[in-house]
């Protein structure tokens, strides 16, 4: 019995009738496609009106398939399927096929447009006649999760999970939880104390009965699918036994080893060869840095081992392997910053009192190397002034296209706490200034009334050649100020370069262990830009916080209370559905050749070798259809993508082709 | 009648892997790039699961080129089935050849989904250098440009080649 197909051409208001003549595929399918039923055109095919039409049509018309010919199936695949489903037709009879990213967006001759969505309807509905009722498969979802990373938006994520009643493993690869929050003084723009709303969260984490903290570690591996994931966390010789130590903080003390801190305190300061980064941590338990420690440098001292009252010190300890289960992941991995001295010309690393934004941060905090005083890099004098640049390394095509959207309101803190602590001149130097949250517009207006001076120009050199009296010992900012269109020579002290945020240098690694990808810019790629912003095109993968672009605390916050509230209700059902895409193999075909054993993977194909033929394990197999492709007997079938699909979505969208007729009876003649 | 290189518009089927490369068209369109309308995308859920025989089927029934997508090396979403799909092309090129086609008109590209922009020049060049290639009349040149007894000449080479590979 031929099938009876129902084809539906959207508008989407004027993104595909503007440039598709849709009036016109719709008439064309339905005179010359074979089997159409009934062929529409619709203003909005995914609004409920659109849906009714086509739930109408399955009743009244007795459709046996769909075709929507709309935007990607990425976007409404769900829910015409749904509309499908709801109507009593198998979902998987419903074939979307894209006329708006694919057809109407990118291109500019109308005629061109409606000729290349014709071929496009007409290889969805040449596909759809070959569909295949199938049944979606449910899956168990283990309640456990894995947040990676312990900064606010991990830290977030982790206690609206735990506080909820599921278990969470939170990885954190620095030896505590905090992330770069633990570092800041004040935050903008209520300028409220970092510490004080930060750290009851970290030691909520570490005392929380369903968190398992697993700091100074790192994510190895992931296998397994939404639902049920299996992790392998490495967890990092501290050569601290953590159970025995109690974190008294006798052996950081008694270390003889002190070294620049280039962690926590940004190199401002000093730790010992044992430490803890910082008084608050979570956990308290210190972690000997072996490429300082003597013991590992010269094989003496064990000075720590010796006077550690709870014999905790272990400098035998190993790399600990975790393997774990856990049912959906969140990556909350942050943001590294952006290195200054790239750009030469502002001085860094070459110009003593030239400071990143990070290091600023610990001049300013009061747990900092010189308890929030603000003072130039010989550790007494007070700047007389000091210049704040923005957008380095941020907004520059020579480094990163992107605004790092947070430098704005920090240097405006900055700016503040300056004014505050010292009586010094500040000055601004900014492209556009960026205060388009709660209250920060606010914040900026109030550093203009407390007398800020604000330079709109990007800062072309920071030098110490002084040209005249007046800038002798000082660092020249020399800008061009584009308000007054003139060049202008600033002498101040100090000089605050606002470097970027960009993607942790491992992004890449660790998004390709779980299965998503980057943007160019290196952020991970959410599901949709707008509508999904946390979840992944990986089910059960999340992102939360700056891995996922540029984001201050509170957007941090959000996005990692999301993630855990998705997390959540796939959580409270119980079971989630997953797509039947998978292979199978036909044994009475089968030769038994085993070319498939090893392209899969997934391990998922098995060799009986009593009745030779080789089988696939469904649970496992993911559906790529590679095998599908190799098997030269044809014996194995890819569900909704098979041989018979595809060759009829060919044949449709070659429509308006006109081979050779020679070769045209040539492969009738095989097929 | 046949078209006349001048009003050549070339037929382009173009398989693309639904994670990366299908996902790098979406974002063409969104960000409302634009490039030639000759391509006719057609999704599979990996580029390993491009059977060689979609390639000639295609060309048999009136395309002119196939371009074939995934994710780039290391980041295939299916650890590393695009590298099936790589050993396929080369195979597939071989095999136009043999056939007297210009292997040119099978092309494989790398496209993450992030690389929109990238995606549309590729198509925008395919569909030029099929362009200048002219339409797949596949008997016709078979038999006008010698190209048959060129493959005719090569199989006796590639025989040999063949045989030395170890079972």
């Amino acid at each position: 019995m031929a099938e009876k197909v129902g084809i539906y051409v959207c508008h989407c208001g004027s993104n595909i009738a503007g440039m598709v003549d849709v009036e016109e595929v719709a008439r064309w399918a339905g005179e010359h496609i074979a089997d159409v039923a009934v062929a529409r055109d619709y203003k909005f095919m995914c609004s409920s009106l659109g849906q009714q039409m086509i739930a109408e049509d399955i009743a009244q018309k007795k459709l046996t398939r769909v075709v929507v010919a709309a935007c990607s199936p990425h976007l409404h695949e769900k829910t015409f399927r749904r509309a499908c489903a709801q109507a009593g037709l198998n979902p998987y009879l419903c074939q979307m096929t894209n006329l708006r990213e694919h057809c109407s967006w990118v291109s500019i001759d109308q005629a061109a447009a409606t000729a290349k969505a014709k071929a496009l309807v007409s290889a969805a509905a040449e596909r759809v006649k070959h569909h295949q009722p199938l049944e979606p498969t449910f899956v168990k979802v283990n309640p456990a999760t894995l947040v990676v990373g312990g900064g606010i938006a991990g830290l977030q994520a982790t206690l609206e999970l735990a506080d909820a009643g599921y278990h969470v493993y939170l990885v954190e690869r620095e030896p505590s939880v905090g992330g770069h929050m633990a570092q800041f003084d004040k935050t903008f723009p209520t300028l409220d104390c970092s510490a004080c709303i930060l750290t009851p969260k970290m030691s909520e984490v570490g005392q929380h009965e369903n968190v398992t903290l697993l700091a100074y570690s790192e994510l190895q591996e992931v296998n397994g699918s939404v639902g049920n994931f299996q992790v392998k966390i490495r967890k990092k010789a501290r050569y601290v036994d953590d159970t025995a130590c109690t974190g008294c903080g006798i052996c950081s003390e008694k270390c003889p080893r002190k070294v620049i801190d280039h962690g926590f305190e940004a190199g401002l300061g000093y730790r010992k060869a044992v430490y803890t980064p910082f008084p608050q941590a979570v956990p308290r338990i210190p972690v000997i840095d072996i490429h300082s420690c003597i013991w590992f440098e010269r094989g003496k001292c064990r000075v720590c081992e010796k006077l550690c009252p709870h014999h905790a010190i272990d400098f035998n300890q190993e790399d600990q392997f975790l393997e774990l289960e856990v049912g959906n992941i969140v990556l909350a991995s942050g943001w590294k910053l952006f290195d200054c001295r790239r750009i030469p010309q502002y001085g860094y690393g070459r110009l003593a009192n030239v400071y990143t934004n990070m290091e600023f941060e610990r001049l300013c905090n009061a747990a900092g190397p010189t308890n929030g005083k603000i003072v130039l890099r010989d550790g007494k004098s007070e700047p007389k002034s000091v210049a704040i640049i923005h957008c380095v390394g941020s907004r520059d095509v020579n480094f990163n296209e992107h605004c790092s959207g947070v430098c704005c309101m920090a240097a405006l803190k900055f700016g503040h706490l300056v004014l505050e602590r010292t009586r010094a001149e500040v000055y601004s130097f900014y492209i556009d200034m960026r205060t388009n949250q709660k209250g920060y517009e606010e914040f900026y207006q109030r550093l203009l009334a407390e007398g800020m001076h604000f330079v709109r120009g990007k800062v072309a050199e920071v030098t110490d050649a002084a040209r005249l009296p007046n800038e002798q010992g000082k660092l020249i900012v020399q800008v061009e100020d584009t308000l007054l269109g003139m060049q202008r020579r600033i002498p101040v002290d100090m000089v605050v370069l606002m470097g970027g945020l960009e993607p942790q240098t491992d992004a890449k690694e660790l998004g390709l262990k779980c299965g998503i990808c980057c943007s160019m810019s290196g952020w991970y790629t959410e599901r949709h830009p707008k509508l999904d912003p946390v979840a992944t095109m990986t089910d059960g993968v999340f992102v939360a916080g700056a891995c996922q672009g540029p984001k201050d605390i509170p957007a941090s916050v959000v996005q990692g209370a999301a993630a855990a509230a998705r997390i959540q209700a796939m959580i409270s059902k119980g079971a989630i559905t997953v797509e039947p895409i998978v292979a199978a193999i036909d044994e009475e075909t089968c030769s038994g050749c085993r070319i498939c054993n090893n392209l899969c993977p997934f391990c998922a194909i098995e060799y009986d070798p009593q009745k030779e033929v080789s089988r696939v394990t469904t649970a496992m197999c993911k559906g790529c259809g590679t095998c599908v492709a190799a098997c030269p007997a044809g014996a194995i079938t890819g569900a909704h993508f098979n041989n018979e699909q595809i060759l009829a979505e060919i044949r449709g969208a070659l429509w308006d082709a006109e081979p050779e007729e020679e070769l045209q009876t040539a492969y009738a003649h095989d097929h | 009648m046949p078209m006349t290189t001048e009003n050549f518009e070339p037929k382009i089927i173009a398989f693309m892997c639904n994670w990366c490369s299908y996902r790098a068209a979406d974002l063409a369109g969104t960000a409302r790039i634009k490039y030639a309308p000759n391509v006719r995308i057609i999704r599979v859920m990996c580029s390993g699961r491009i059977d060689p025989t979609f390639v000639l089927a295609a060309l048999a029934q009136g395309a002119d080129g196939v371009m074939l997508t995934g994710c780039h090396p290391g980041e295939c979403h299916y650890v590393n089935q695009n590298y099936k799909a790589l050993r396929r092309y080369a195979m597939l090129q071989h095999t136009l050849q043999q056939l007297g086609l210009e292997p040119e008109r099978l092309r494989l590209i790398w496209a993450s989904a992030a690389e929109g922009q990238q995606l549309a020049e590729a198509v925008d060049r395919l569909v030029e250098d099929i362009r200048r290639l002219g339409p797949l009349r596949w008997p016709a040149n078979w038999q006008e440009d010698g190209q048959r007894l060129k493959a005719l000449a090569a199989i006796e080479k590639e025989h040999a080649e063949a045989s030395e590979v170890p079972r």
